[in-house]
């Protein structure tokens, strides 16, 4: 019932995009994201598509892949569309009818931040479309790692975050399971009005909380009948080092910026 | 409550990369009052057809028609479907979720429309059936229970349904010997009173001792059907599934290897227990 979701998925593939290591990605990621912030021109934003353009063929992700992961929060976008393009004053009028004025500011303001959103999206799913959460994970930990100087608990905040990651498709099918037992005893999950909905979920929510606290106790246990300790001397099945396809990326993410900054 | 499967095919994560055929035009009939087993190694589509037949899995091919009715037709009544079809999965006492074990079976007598009265009555006869006493359970909360007792709370719950077609998947698993014999003969006299039961179970010897039919499934497809002598006798077929001979099978093989002529008709513990007996001589209680 509630497979079919795609933000968030990783898709292994043999690709330029998916071999970069998992640090130059999230870098260049984090990098985007404040830069979509800054570009305020047209030329801009052809330049910041076509990058991604040249992404997307470069990590051999079918487009329909990325179009889907827009679908998945067209609302939102929408909104925001509609949002901006009401309630924006300029000073000139494209249309008005009755008390609906739409100003051509507005209507310019309403695309660029729908087009935003757009790139926003399509930049964190090339993130973990071509990056699996083990790696990200990692390349947080090393990122962040200088941090331990100041006892921040890097280790076990990126060891949760693995683990969380790890146990959202376990706790998708577990839900599965559950709301199809549950259906099975006659329960009905979208029918009635809001209250009657939520105490609807009660018999999904409570037994998959059960499962869940006791599928933690066991990990928990399992770790430490295992010895597992983290943080110092403890070594990375994988170790990662940086490649001339880093280098290039990087280069690629400047001569990127540097557009941006140009034709602003 | 004959159940009708005609030609049904399910796909599962269509038009993705993980596309599964999970079934292949599968159809067979079940008479009503039957003890069907449906075996298959792991990924055979086991789980997919008893949740197609059990009408929670809706975008399939084919047709599945209960007692006449086709219930994947809109205007079709599901709360009907409900009242027929019982549902155990496996582990079912991971659905339990209310503050008292009698709240919980009264769960789906109430979603059927029962009053507080006849509900009761029916958490009171499913307890008698699994085994539970009423009035030394019905307050505690379903937590507090071991896991056997857990177990017995929630199929309890889908026994306090009556329905007339009983779907389990795997109901023993985890079940310590005693409690699987217990539950066991609980079915056995259900479909004695004309519950028609569709069991899916690896385990061979139980299926062998309980169901009069069995269904083997193959990546999707049907690939045995009939009555347990039948299938088992087919002994290359039964292997090409994957699957393990019931163990009074096995020694048989082993009894004709030594030279004893064993009809192929024997594979229930009693039967062989007989067989014996006239070969060797002595009595039972030997």
């Amino acid at each position: 019932m509630i497979k079919n979701m795609t933000i968030g998925q990783y898709f292994p593939a043999d690709s330029f995009v998916h071999k970069l290591d998992p640090r130059t990605k999230l870098i260049i990621t984090f990098i985007l994201i404040i830069f979509v912030f800054l570009i305020h021109s047209l030329p801009g934003y052809i330049s910041m598509v076509a990058f991604l353009a040249l992404t997307i063929a470069f990590s051999k992700i079918s487009f329909r892949l990325v179009l889907k992961s827009i679908r998945s929060i067209w609302f939102v976008i929408f909104i925001t569309f509609i949002l901006n393009i009401f309630f924006l004053k300029g000073e000139e009028i494209l249309f008005e009818w009755q008390f609906i004025r739409i100003y051509r500011e507005g209507l310019i303001k309403a695309c660029e931040m729908a087009g935003r959103l757009v790139i926003l999206v399509i930049i964190s799913s090339m993130l973990t479309y071509t990056t699996s959460a083990k790696e990200i994970t990692d390349a947080i930990e090393i990122l962040f790692g200088p941090l331990k100087k100041l006892r921040f608990p890097v280790h076990e905040m990126a060891l949760m975050m693995s683990i969380a990651l790890r146990f959202i498709p376990t706790l998708l099918e577990e839900t599965d399971r559950i709301m199809k037992a549950q259906t099975a005893r006659g329960a009905s999950f979208d029918t009635g009005g809001l209250i009657s909905r939520i105490k609807g979920m009660l018999p999904i929510l409570i037994p998959l909380f059960i499962s869940a606290f006791k599928r933690a106790e066991d990990l928990a246990l399992a770790m430490e009948a295992r010895c597992y300790h983290g943080g110092d001397n403890r070594t990375r099945l994988v170790e990662y080092h940086y490649k001339f396809r880093d280098l290039i990326a990087f280069a690629l993410t400047a001569l990127e910026i540097v557009i941006i900054l140009i034709a602003k | 409550m004959s159940i009708k499967v005609d030609n049904v095919s399910f796909t599962y994560m269509k038009k993705t990369p993980f596309q599964v055929n999970a079934l292949k035009n599968i159809s067979f009939e079940i008479k009503d009052g039957d003890f069907v087993g449906i075996v298959g190694h792991t990924g055979s589509g086991k789980s997919t057809l008893i949740q197609i037949i059990s009408g929670l899995l809706k975008e399939y091919e084919g047709n599945v028609v209960i007692d006449g009715i086709d219930y994947n037709d809109k205007k079709a009544d599901r709360t009907r479907l409900r009242r027929l079809v019982g549902v155990v999965f496996q582990y079912p006492e991971y659905q339990l979720f209310e503050e008292t074990v009698e709240k919980d079976i009264a769960f789906g007598p109430k979603k059927l429309g029962l009053d507080e009265k006849e509900a009761e009555e029916r958490v009171k006869v499913a307890m008698d059936l699994v085994g539970l006493d009423y009035d030394m359970y019905r307050d505690v909360s379903p937590f507090q229970l071991s896991g056997g007792q857990k177990r017995k709370v929630a199929i309890a719950g889908v026994l306090a349904m009556e329905p007339q077609i009983l779907i389990l998947d795997e109901p023993i698993a985890g079940l310590d010997p005693q409690g699987r014999e217990n539950f066991l003969e609980l079915i056995k006299s259900l479909n004695e009173c004309g519950m028609t039961i569709l069991m899916v179970s690896h385990n061979m010897d139980n299926l062998v001792e309980y169901a009069k039919r069995i269904i083997v499934l193959k990546d999707g497809e049907l690939f045995m059907d009939g009555t347990p002598a039948e299938v088992f006798a087919d002994k290359e077929k039964v292997a090409e599934a994957s699957l393990n001979l019931p163990e009074v099978a096995s020694f048989c093989d082993r009894l004709r290897e030594k030279g004893f002529d064993v009809p192929d008709s024997i594979i229930r513990y009693e039967q062989l227990k007989d067989y014996i007996i006239s070969t060797v001589g002595g009595s039972y209680d030997d």
